[in-house]
Formats: C-alpha cells, sequence, structure tokens
C-alpha cells in the first residue's frame, strides 16, 4: 500500500497539528487543570436555535462537552479542560466540517475577563513551541500577538464597521448577516480580536452583565478574521437556564428543528455549580491560522467528502 | 426544488427567470448564529455577475437546461449561426452569449449547444480544437533573448503565445478550457 498523494502532501501538516494538540495539553496541564473525558453521545443537548445534533440510535452526538463538563464543575472539580470530537450537522464550508475537533475548558471563580488573559496566554504559547516568535503570517500579512489583544464590544464593532447600529441589526434580522459580511473579515487583522458583549437574547448559556442587562458576558475570539472560541460568564441559574432553554427549543422548532428533551440532570445540578467561565476553542481553525492554511480542510486527515 | 444546504459550485438554478451557475460558494455560520450561504453567480443569458447570500430555509427552482449537437455554419453581424445535427433546424447565437467560445469557431466544428426554454444561450466545446496558425514571426535561429513564447494568430483571429519554434501554416492544438497552446499537430 501507498499513500495516496493527498494524504502524503499532508504528512507536514498533521505533524505540526499533533504538536499543536500536546502543546494545549502542557499549556493546561502544567496550569493545574484536570483533563477529562465526557461521553460523545448524549441523550440531551443543549437546546440551541442555530445548531442542529446529529441523531445517533435514540441519542445524540454532542455538540459541544458543555453540559457535561459543568455537571463536573457542580461536582467539584474546579479547572478542567477536554479535547473531544464534536458534531453539528449540515455545517460545511471553508471554516466548518460537521466532526470537528474542539477544546474546551471551565474554570471556577473566574469570568470571561480571566479566559481572556488565558486565551493570550495559550496562544502565544503555541506560537512559541511552534518557533514562530510573537508574529503569526496570515496571507502575506503578520498578526502581531504581543498582549493586550483588541477587545471591542459588539455595540461598538456595528458601530464601527456594519454601516447599522447593533439595535438596528437585531430589529431588522441582519445581525448575522452584517456579522459575516461587514465585520468578520475586519476582526483580529493587526493583532488577535475579543468581540465581547453580544446581546442577551444571543447567549443563552451565559450570565448577563449587572451593569447592562441587555448585553452578556460573551466573547469571541477573531484571529486573521477567523472565529476561533466563543466564551461566556456561566450562567448558574437553574431556573433562569430553564426558561432560556424552553424559549430556544421553541425557536428551534418554528424554524422546522429537530426537538431534544431538556438535559434536566445538567438543570438540576447547575444549582450547585459555583460561578464560573468556560470556553470552547476550535482546534482545526486554531491550526489553521497557526499554519496559514487556506481551509480546514488541509488541517485535518480526512474531511467527509474523501471519506 | 433545491434548498440553500444544496447550493455549491456548478449548481444551475433559475432567478427572476433566468438561468444562474454558481461560480463561487461558501457556508458561513458566525457564532452561535444562523447558517448564510454566501455565492457569487454568473447570469448565463448576459454573463453578469451577481453576488447573493441565502439562509436555510430558502429554496430555489432548479434550471433544466438541454444541451443539442450542432455544427457551426458561418457568423453574420453579432450572431453566429448554427445548425442542429438531428433535426437540421438552424439557430443564431448572440456574440455575448458565446464568450470566448468565439475564439475557436471553424466551418463545420461540432459543439454542444446550452438551451434554457428552447433559447440557445451558450456553447460547450471540445475540450481541445485545432487551429492552424495563420501569422507568427519566424524564430530567429541562435536567439538568446531567453523568451521561451512568441504570439501566434490562428485561422479564427485569436492570438496567443505559442513556443518558438512554431511556424506559420502549422496546426496546433489549444485547451478551450484555458485558451491555451497544448501542442503541435504533426503531419
Amino acid at each position: 500500500m501507498t499513500l495516496s498523494w493527498g494524504l502524503a502532501r499532508k504528512r507536514e501538516t498533521l505533524a505540526a497539528r499533533a504538536r499543536i494538540i500536546q502543546e494545549i495539553r502542557r499549556f493546561f496541564i502544567e496550569g493545574g487543570y484536570l483533563e477529562v473525558e465526557t461521553p460523545l453521545r448524549i441523550p440531551a443537548p443543549a437546546p440551541e436555535t442555530h445548531i442542529d445534533a446529529i441523531p445517533s440510535g435514540d441519542w445524540f452526538l454532542q455538540t459541544s462537552p458543555e453540559l457535561c463538563m459543568k455537571r463536573l464543575l457542580a461536582a467539584g472539580c474546579e479547572s478542567i479542560f477536554q479535547i473531544s470530537h464534536c458534531w453539528r450537522e449540515g455545517e460545511r464550508g471553508r471554516l466548518h466540517l460537521p466532526e470537528f475537533t474542539m477544546l474546551e475548558w471551565y474554570r471556577t471563580g473566574a469570568d470571561y475577563r480571566v479566559l481572556m488573559a488565558e486565551c493570550e496566554a495559550l496562544i502565544r504559547s503555541l506560537a512559541k513551541a511552534l518557533q514562530m516568535g510573537e508574529r503569526i503570517a496570515c496571507r502575506g500579512n503578520g498578526i502581531d500577538l504581543a498582549p493586550p489583544w483588541e477587545r471591542i464590544t459588539v455595540r461598538d464593532a456595528f458601530a464601527r464597521y456594519g454601516g447599522m447600529t447593533m439595535e438596528e441589526a437585531l430589529t431588522r434580522d441582519l445581525f448575522d448577516q452584517v456579522m459575516v459580511a461587514e465585520i468578520e473579515p475586519r476582526l483580529g487583522v493587526a493583532k488577535p480580536t475579543f468581540i465581547c458583549d453580544y446581546p442577551a437574547e444571543r447567549g443563552a448559556l451565559a450570565r448577563l452583565r449587572q451593569d447592562d442587562p441587555t448585553v452578556a458576558e460573551r466573547f469571541e475570539l477573531y484571529i486573521g478574521g477567523v472565529e476561533l472560541a466563543n466564551a461566556f460568564s456561566e450562567l448558574t441559574d437553574p431556573a433562569e437556564q430553564r426558561a432560556r432553554f424552553v424559549h430556544e427549543a421553541a425557536l428551534r422548532g418554528s424554524l422546522g428543528g429537530r426537538s431534544y428533551p431538556l438535559p434536566e440532570k445538567f438543570l438540576h445540578e447547575l444549582a450547585a455549580m459555583p460561578p464560573a467561565a468556560g470556553i470552547a476553542l476550535g482546534v482545526d481553525r486554531l491550526v489553521m491560522v497557526l499554519l496559514d492554511a487556506a481551509a480546514i480542510d488541509e488541517v485535518v486527515a480526512f474531511t467527509p467528502e474523501e471519506l | 426544488m433545491y434548498s440553500a444546504a444544496d447550493l455549491r459550485k456548478g449548481l444551475k438554478i433559475i432567478l427572476d427567470n433566468e438561468p444562474y451557475v454558481v461560480i463561487a460558494f461558501d457556508f458561513t455560520k458566525p457564532g452561535k448564529g444562523q447558517a448564510l450561504y454566501r455565492t457569487k453567480m454568473r447570469n448565463m443569458i448576459n454573463g453578469t455577475i451577481i453576488d447573493r447570500t441565502y439562509r436555510s430555509g430558502e429554496t430555489f427552482e432548479p434550471a433544466q437546461l438541454e444541451e443539442r449537437t450542432m455544427q457551426f455554419l458561418y457568423k453574420e453581424e453579432h450572431h453566429y449561426c448554427f445548425m442542429d445535427n438531428q433535426t437540421y433546424e438552424q439557430t443564431a447565437i448572440s456574440e455575448e452569449a458565446m464568450g470566448d467560445a468565439k475564439n475557436y469557431l471553424i466551418d463545420n466544428l461540432q459543439v454542444d449547444v446550452l438551451l434554457f426554454r428552447e433559447k440557445a444561450i451558450g456553447v460547450d466545446l471540445p475540450n481541445f480544437v485545432n487551429l492552424r496558425v495563420v501569422q507568427t514571426d519566424p524564430w530567429a535561429k541562435g536567439d538568446t533573448s531567453g523568451s521561451d513564447s512568441k504570439p501566434a494568430t490562428v485561422e479564427t483571429g485569436y492570438v496567443l503565445r505559442v513556443p518558438p519554434f512554431i511556424e506559420e501554416g502549422e496546426l496546433i492544438t489549444i485547451d478551450t478550457r484555458t485558451g491555451e497552446y497544448s501542442t503541435r499537430v504533426k503531419g
């Protein structure tokens, strides 16, 4: 047997990918995090309006390990991380694979600001391990990794790049469209960008800001226009969480989405979860950005089309 | 009907009663937001290129296009005349619908004519055609300028770069997908 031509060409990339994943593990283990594994096949994914889980028998393949990891926080774990596969139906594009690798980490007693600093430290340590120094190449431009990275609120990003206010975009149902076409390409260009404080209805599992309850304590990290991570100061109020899940489930239903049972064990145990912050980072996309790859296809051994 | 999830490069759909082909496509989904299908499409009648973004749930009518093998007869004004090989019916195709294909049309060339609602809107050429060089400067032997190609005009009036050894009167093969010289036809 010989390697296919495409796969042979990928060998170097796959070696770099493995290196990055090993460095991620080292970073968290040295930072006192416990590596955990939670089941990939679950009975009740979090109902989120625009995320579709793939059925697996009577259950589903996880769209994220979020609920199980929060149950571990409720059970007394303080700092945990996991690198696992996640599945999202119908997602396939330059930055999307229906099966992808996610890094999630959670930390009690922290809020989303702490996670921003951890993102800076993690990605700088990966760049260092890859001997890239303080800059990463991105389509002929260099992105400066020296901290602090850019922080901009969603509201300011709409004002600066969107051509309309955040409120107007929400009212006219153009929020996602303006985000994709006008805002995303301008994020993380000179330095990585944290875009933060999403409208309250766009953070189904996030805590609202006390000084401005119209926005949630949620951020996304962008590098070179690529969305890498989503983070929250976690919502820990079970009644509020249940109300939001019911609302999201109704929205899913109105858009023709498959319905899931409510994650009752999670909702029950949430009462015991201390204040915490959590983040999900797409590992494939992180590898893409670090290696300056043009598409997610280039950084995985096989795309679904190649199987 | 197609849905937004069926969109991909090469898909042919009807918009405002005209056929379009998707020439660029990307699936996007901003953090926790809705899926957006961004496309670049070419109007198959007039060549106009448009950008459109669709959401999941939107549907499209497939463009039914028919292909018939026809023979090129002659050109008049801004039209090219073809004859259907089976019915002997004649059809005129506008110069703009021909696109680059007009560079390769010689008498009696067989092409696949694309029809939309009985109207010819374009042609599919064979990947390779042979055309005779009618003008090119001779190769100066011992030329050390290092140039590895020179311009040549073929019988249709099309000008392309060819290797220096090609002479006037020779038959060459052109790749119609790129418009580039492929090989010299011996004999």
